[in-house]
């Protein structure tokens, strides 16, 4: 977890490749409030061009991505 | 210029705006689905299903060699003539059965490319299928297609938003959406 995000819900989409990743976070950031962040772990890493993608379209905000070995995490505010 | 005019073209400008607005397309993705082809169809699956999460609405209509895909394994029914007969034999009965495009090599190569996905976590046609399903993209099975290959309704898969239609709804779905698809 990041030090300066608090988190509301994480969830551990390691292993899952294409569409899944974008699938499962956008159903899942319906599960918390607007004004809440997620905390979203992938190891696809067309996640690093797909997160954003989706994150324009549907109107919701990446805080921060943070990348350690072959897990990258998003940090991301239900904005919509 | 004097206060009527501007409210006159200010009226004007709206009815205009108003149906400027019904004519915008919407954020929708409407797909063709032709092909009976493994790759293809999982390609199809991974469009539809994205999106879905892209915040679309998905339409998917199958035609030609993508009728028998939506064929039940599980189901059987009777009273169809030669060619119908001919075609329910030899082509695919469901998911099941489809093969690669390319690299089948008489099965292995579509049987490695299945044991592949799994290993890669890369879901397989019936989930993507059970996946779609949940998220409400809308499946139109062409009649004509089911017609020609002698199909019956009864033998089709059971989904929540299936639908047995012609071009014309195809065109007006396509026609006010964001992304048409060809696959």
């Amino acid at each position: 977890m990041s030090d300066d995000i608090k988190v509301d819900k994480v969830f551990d989409l390691k292993g899952l490749p294409c569409p899944m990743p974008v699938v499962k976070v956008s159903k899942g950031i319906k599960e918390v409030e607007i004004g809440q962040v997620i905390e979203a772990q992938s190891t696809d890493p067309g996640s690093l061009t797909d997160f954003p993608a989706w994150a324009r379209t549907s109107g919701n905000e990446i805080l921060k991505t943070e990348q350690d070995d072959d897990v990258i995490k998003f940090y991301i505010k239900r904005k919509a | 210029m004097d206060m009527q005019n501007i409210e006159n073209q200010f009226t004007e400008l709206k009815s205009q705006l108003s149906a400027l607005d019904k004519k915008a397309p919407e954020d929708k993705l409407s797909m063709v689905v032709f092909s009976g082809d493994l790759d293809k169809i999982i390609a199809a699956f991974v469009i539809a299903t994205g999106a879905v999460a892209m915040g679309m609405d998905a339409v998917m209509f199958f035609t030609f060699w993508g009728t028998p895909v939506l064929r039940d394994a599980k189901k059987n029914v009777g009273g169809k003539d030669t060619f119908g007969k001919m075609f329910g034999t030899m082509l695919p009965k469901g998911m099941g059965q489809l093969k690669l495009s390319k690299m089948n090599m008489g099965g292995m190569g579509t049987a490695m490319m299945k044991s592949l996905m799994k290993k890669k976590n890369v879901a397989s046609l019936e989930e993507f299928l059970a996946m779609a399903e949940e998220l409400g993209v809308r499946i139109f099975i062409c009649e004509m297609s089911m017609d020609l290959m002698g199909f019956k309704r009864e033998e089709m898969i059971d989904y929540e938003n299936l639908t047995f239609c012609g071009v014309a709804k195809f065109l007006e779905e396509a026609g006010n959406s964001k992304v048409q698809l060809f696959i």
